[in-house]
């Protein structure tokens, strides 16, 4: 096996031997200072490091350091069956675990030409966006945190823990859900649930607008925001920058509408979009998407069909219950999925959705067997971080704390 | 299928790289050989509007060798609205490619991580580092001949003859 000597790239070995690359010719001669920030930080979200040359309080180089929270999903998922593989969707991005949930099974379907009943379509369109509204949630609160504006946090983890209870409605399983499965859903969604999700509608509109009577026009949260981060349409496409963060660029690129899966297409909605490109603009970007959420959840629900919750095909799907005891076909098929798995054809395929966060993609390969021959992981979150160095650069270390919290981070994501 | 537009855009890519394409579920794989594939991302986001990197990342197929990996790269055109894929072979002796960092600058920390995890070296590469693994750690993690990492059962016959291999951290 080769290893990394042999080669002449640099190491990374805690000292700034192998990164003399990265930091200016000054820290080389010792007139700035290096300091370690993270991995164990409370406004880095997470396990992130950042190793930083800074002058005087003004970052001159920021390097992040990431793979902490690394768990090795990608190659754990080689060695399961495919609809064991799907529990560890959830443990990717775990504040958008139903958006994992939903590229995966996309994936599978897209691999072997699955249909999923209308009614599923529009029961997981409802549930990603009400994931999206929660994520959303947490990242207001943990931004305007970071900012110093505590009671923004308490409020809108009151209004997530609502949408959790509705998750743990249907899935039984407040973030990790695995609801959504291929071919369709787990199971259907309870009678109590149109109501819950009605109550939600009717009193969340007006909760963002307390949150934004407690931001938008503060002055100190705009002296905060304003103007810090500038990303240009340009630079946000040369990074690879997708989600709230290029349409806070002025680019309305959004998957749910550019090539709509699961049905997006039959919902009235915009892309909210700012010009500015700054951490302000992106909040902005944010808050006008948790209504347009709203809005598409509302037309969801209004027009939910009735009819089955998953495909037929009993070659994919396991039967339902109720046939177990009385059909003697039914058991071998549920033995059979549950056991050896069922297998695709050989093939491989990339499917992108509009996450909380950008891009979310999968590309799946099969070799015709049972388990996922590679499963690569496209997320938003990995992407997003590399622009960091690029942000950071002179500005001050107080200030990298609200670039962190608008890039959006969730460092499952980001280490896989 | 392939979509018209897409098919007006791999045709021509196809006939000047002399390229396979492999079309599977409505998507088109451009197959380029590694020296060749800079030029043909720097021709598909200059003339073709293809200025997303969407994803790097690579295959392994061992225990075949000629070609053991293949890099799987996805281009997003937002002006057409279209996607791409393209597909380089790569001998499994020592497995080398030129970096499309300066074609696309987020393809650097796909680079890290395909080296990270295949042990794939990027020609020309900025800052070819480990990325999710640590640094210290030896072998590449997603290759098909590396285990996924079982622990040895020790048993008191041979609990100090595993003890030693064990890797944790001793003292």
């Amino acid at each position: 096996m080769t290893t990394m000597q042999e080669f002449e790239f640099p190491l990374m070995d805690g000292t700034l031997d192998g990164m003399t690359h990265l930091v200016s010719e000054r820290a080389i001669e010792g007139d700035t200072v290096l300091l370690n920030m993270g991995p164990q930080h409370p406004s880095t979200h997470g396990v992130l490091r950042l190793l930083l040359e800074l002058d005087g309080e003004t970052v001159i180089t920021c390097i992040p350091d990431v793979g902490f929270l690394h768990t090795g999903v990608e190659k754990n998922m080689e060695a399961k069956t495919y609809i064991k593989a799907e529990v560890m969707s959830d443990r990717l991005d775990y504040l958008n675990n139903l958006g994992n949930n939903l590229v995966y099974c996309l994936a599978i379907e897209k691999l072997t030409g699955l249909d999923v009943p209308v009614r599923a379509q529009a029961i997981r369109v409802i549930l990603v966006e009400l994931q999206r509204i929660s994520s959303h949630l947490v990242w207001l609160g943990t931004h305007a945190l970071d900012l110093a504006a505590m009671s923004v946090f308490l409020y809108c983890f009151r209004e997530r823990e609502i949408i959790l209870d509705i998750f743990e409605m249907v899935s039984g399983q407040r973030m990790m859900t695995t609801y959504i499965r291929p071919g369709g859903l787990w199971r259907d969604v309870p009678d109590e649930f149109e109501q819950a999700v009605r109550q939600f509608l009717e009193a969340f509109p007006e909760r963002i607008d307390q949150y934004e009577s407690l931001l938008t026009k503060n002055p100190l949260f705009l002296q905060r925001t304003k103007g810090l981060g500038v990303m240009t349409q340009e630079d946000a496409l040369r990074w690879g920058v997708t989600g709230p963060m290029l349409r806070a660029s002025g680019l309305a690129h959004d998957l749910r509408i550019a090539q709509p899966y699961s049905g997006y297409e039959q919902y009235d909605f915009d892309i909210p979009t700012h010009t500015d490109g700054d951490t302000y603009a992106r909040y902005v970007v944010r808050m006008e998407e948790m209504r347009q959420s709203i809005k598409i959840v509302q037309q969801a629900l209004d027009k939910l069909p009735y009819g089955p919750v998953r495909s037929n095909n009993r070659k994919y799907v396991p039967p339902p219950r109720s046939e177990l005891s009385t059909s003697m076909e039914a058991v071998i098929h549920h033995f059979k999925l549950w056991t050896e798995g069922f297998t695709p054809p050989k093939g491989s395929v990339y499917v992108g959705v509009e996450s909380p966060r950008g891009e979310l993609g999968v590309y799946l390969e099969s070799d015709g067997g049972p388990k996922p021959y590679r499963i690569h992981w496209r997320t938003p979150s990995f992407m997003n971080l590399q622009t960091l160095p690029m942000l950071a650069k002179g500005n001050l270390v107080a200030d990298l704390v609200a670039l962190i919290g608008t890039a959006d981070i969730v460092l499952g994501d980001v280490d896989r | 299928m392939m979509d018209e537009k897409l098919q007006s855009i791999v045709d021509p890519i196809k006939e000047r790289f002399s390229a396979l394409v492999y079309v599977y579920a409505d998507e088109a794989s451009l197959i380029i050989p590694p020296e060749m594939i800079v030029e043909a991302c720097r021709v598909l986001r200059d003339e073709h509007h293809f200025e997303l990197l969407v994803e790097e990342t690579a295959v392994d197929y061992w225990p075949e060798l000629k070609p053991r990996f293949h890099i799987v790269i996805r281009l997003r055109s937002l002006k057409h609205n279209l996607i791409i894929g393209m597909r380089v072979p790569l001998d499994g002796n020592f497995p080398s490619m030129p970096t499309l960092e300066n074609v696309y600058p987020n393809a650097n920390w796909f680079e890290r991580e395909l080296w990270d995890m295949f042990g794939i070296r990027f020609l020309g590469h900025s800052d070819l580092r480990r990325i999710l693994m640590p640094h210290d750690w030896e072998g590449h993690p997603l290759r098909k001949d590396f285990p996924l990492g079982y622990e040895e059962p020790q048993y008191s016959f041979n609990f100090d003859e595993i003890d030693l291999r064990k890797p944790y951290a001793k003292e």
